[in-house]
């Protein structure tokens, strides 16, 4: 993976540069305080409220390059990759609904001189509030340079701006980051688009189901089985610098967390002896896996490090206790426990110390996954049915997010703004991947190839 | 005629409704021996050479729906009816001295996933427990939790739930 940043590149490989605006912008999300904007021209204020920003229109139109040349990244050259990197901004921008962007495929294409220096009357005349140009270039080792710049039109100003040296493989991945630049200049949040999703691909009939072990970049594309469907996976868990993948197999007969080296293809085991492991986890730091073993009859939660050795075991109650999601500075982990007589949503010290429920809202509380942003924590919330649902991390301010028969094992993304799980559906069991952002609001099912479930959310890529 | 009926809707509306758990309303389906491979084929099979002892289609046979014992959702303790169901697993496993068994745990689909893998396990190693109790040798038994991953019914509903939620035993040959 070389992606590095190369603002200079960017500079010197373009004719004009603008000045930067003299007034950086503030925008906000909505529910959140009213902003001004203020415009250095004409000394106007401009209040953005939160309607304002649902339809805050952002023109998104092809890339250019400096020469229409052949690449690995596309069979019609640089020219056509250009178009195949707009779209892939404007979907990842589409589909989270915070704005309404407009695409390459019905915007005039601007030339490679006017990624700089914008046509302002052309885009002024279609209402778009938000500019988005960028560029692509062949370099000579083979190489793929990606410019991607945010204006705003009515300022005639530059907002931002970022470049990228990207493999032809890896082309995507610029789209994404460009996507991520703009998203976080525009709401304020971390990025999350350049990112990937583990998952377990389901086929065939409820009692005969076949599930695979399967990867996607955070858009669905890229996608790769990485099992052969021989042996039942489950519950994927990529590790943090997305090298490797903790899963459950049947593959000896019985379910085991195995260690899946992506490069290499090659697993272990995660305990050498015969019980059933499952619930894999990682440390955010990477350092450590959580698993559940259950010992005649008694599943406890332990921790070994990802390299192998001794694990220790953090509970030890008669009851079940399964599953665990660090806090993301390590020092905590929530988990589930049935010592209540039913599921319910526990904290404890990242060594096991200082046990303590805090779910007592009423139904069950499961699947227990803590946000990246600390504040927050996600879970199952079975009522009769199964919702997805938000906590803090004392059991309070209890928030519903999603309404289906049975929705399950929420997972984050990287800046904890949307949640991914998956739905199955009533009597054929058929499950996909939803998702839906902190407001319970923008629900969308996710493009797979076949059915879907289990998705794990890794951060945003290294 | 009708009114016979309507007793007998109405004597099973009370079994039900007598018993704890919610048995489900239909038994598993009884597997059918293994047709003989030996002799001319077009005549029906001599009773006298079925499976093998100690074979999978013969200790069904046997138990005739007795290797299943059913759960009361989350549950995993052995009850009456359970317990009968074991002794009979037991009194097999102990008169054929070379059989050997895994006992498979099962739950519904209405848990969460990992829940359900140690929720089925427990279920198994509760069945395996009580059978090593009736003096089945530990080692002739081994334990494997599906969780809900292998559903016997696929429908959703509480009578397929209560099939659902299970120990099953299978001879391993």
């Amino acid at each position: 993976m070389t992606l590095r940043t190369t603002l200079a590149a960017l500079a010197c490989g373009l004719a004009a540069t603008l000045a930067l605006p003299a007034a950086a912008q503030q925008l906000t999300l909505p529910g959140e305080e009213l902003a001004t904007v203020e415009s250095a021209e004409e000394g106007t204020t401009v209040t953005v409220t939160a309607d304002s920003w649902n339809d805050l229109g952002i023109a998104i139109p092809a890339f250019a390059t400096n020469a229409d040349v052949a690449t690995p990244a596309n069979s019609g050259g640089t020219g056509a990759l250009g178009i195949e990197l707009a779209r892939v901004v404007f979907n990842d921008l589409r589909n989270n609904g915070l704005f309404r962007p407009v695409g390459p495929d019905s915007l005039p294409r601007p030339a490679y001189d006017q990624i700089t220096n914008p046509a302002w009357p052309t885009w002024q005349g279609r209402s778009a509030e938000m500019l988005v140009q960028g560029y692509v270039r062949a370099n000579p080792d083979g190489r793929l340079t990606v410019g991607c710049y945010l204006y705003d039109v009515n300022l005639q100003d530059e907002l931002v701006r970022e470049g990228w040296v990207v493999t032809p493989a890896e082309w995507r991945r610029a789209a994404h980051k460009c996507a991520d630049l703009v998203y976080s200049r525009l709401s304020g949040e971390s990025p999350f688009f350049d990112s990937r999703i583990a998952y377990i691909a389901e086929t065939g009939p409820k009692d005969n189901r076949v599930k695979r072990l399967a990867i996607m970049d955070s858009d669905g594309a890229n996608h790769r089985f990485i099992t052969n469907g021989q042996s039942t996976a489950l519950t994927p868990r990529y590790s943090p610098d997305y090298s490797r993948i903790a899963y459950l197999s049947y593959q000896d007969g019985n379910p085991r967390i195995y260690v899946y080296d992506i490069d290499s293809g090659r697993q272990t085991l995660v305990a050498q002896n015969s019980n059933p492991t499952f619930a894999p986890r990682w440390s955010p730091d990477g350092q450590y896996l959580l698993y559940s073993m259950a010992i005649a009859g008694n599943t406890d939660i332990y921790r070994v490090p990802a390299t192998g050795g001794t694990p220790l075991r953090l509970t030890s109650g008669p009851a079940i206790e399964v599953g665990g999601s660090y806090a993301p500075d390590g020092s905590q982990i929530v988990f589930e426990s049935d010592q209540s007589g039913e599921q319910q949503c526990y904290i404890m010290n990242s060594d096991g110390s200082n046990q303590r429920r805090i779910s007592f809202f009423g139904g069950r509380c499961a699947t227990p996954e803590w946000s990246p942003r600390g504040d927050q924590i996600a879970f199952t919330h079975i009522v009769g049915d199964f919702h997805v649902a938000v906590m803090d991390t004392r059991g309070g301010s209890l928030r519903t997010l999603t309404n289906g028969w049975q929705d399950e094992a929420p997972t984050w993304a990287p800046n904890g703004r949307i949640i991914q799980f998956f739905r199955s559906a009533r009597d054929n069991g058929d499950s996909a991947i939803w998702q839906v952002d902190l407001t319970g609001e923008n629900e969308r099912r996710l493009n797979t190839p076949v059915g879907a479930s289990d998705p794990a959310w890794g951060p945003v890529l290294p | 005629m009708k009114r016979l009926s309507l007793l007998i809707v109405a004597s099973s509306v009370l079994a039900l409704a007598a018993c704890k758990k919610d048995p489900p309303e239909i038994l598993p389906p009884v597997q059918p021996s293994a047709v003989p491979t030996s002799g001319p084929a077009p005549t029906p099979a001599p009773t006298q050479a079925g499976p093998v002892a100690g074979s999978q289609a013969h200790f069904s046979s046997a138990m005739s729906g007795r290797d299943v014992i059913y759960f009361d959702t989350d549950k995993f303790n052995i009850d009456s009816e359970d317990a009968a169901a074991l002794r009979a697993q037991a009194e097999y496993m102990i008169q054929y001295t070379a059989s050997r068994a895994t006992v498979e745990g099962h739950a519904d689909e209405r848990g969460t996933r990992e829940y359900n893998l140690a929720l089925a396990e427990r279920r198994a190693t509760s069945a395996r427990n009580y059978l090593v109790s009736l003096g089945v040798p530990e080692a002739r038994l081994q334990v494997v939790s599906y969780g809900e991953e292998r559903p016997a019914v696929t429908a959703s509903n509480e009578q397929a739930w209560a099939r659902n939620r299970r120990a099953v035993t299978v001879m391993i040959r």
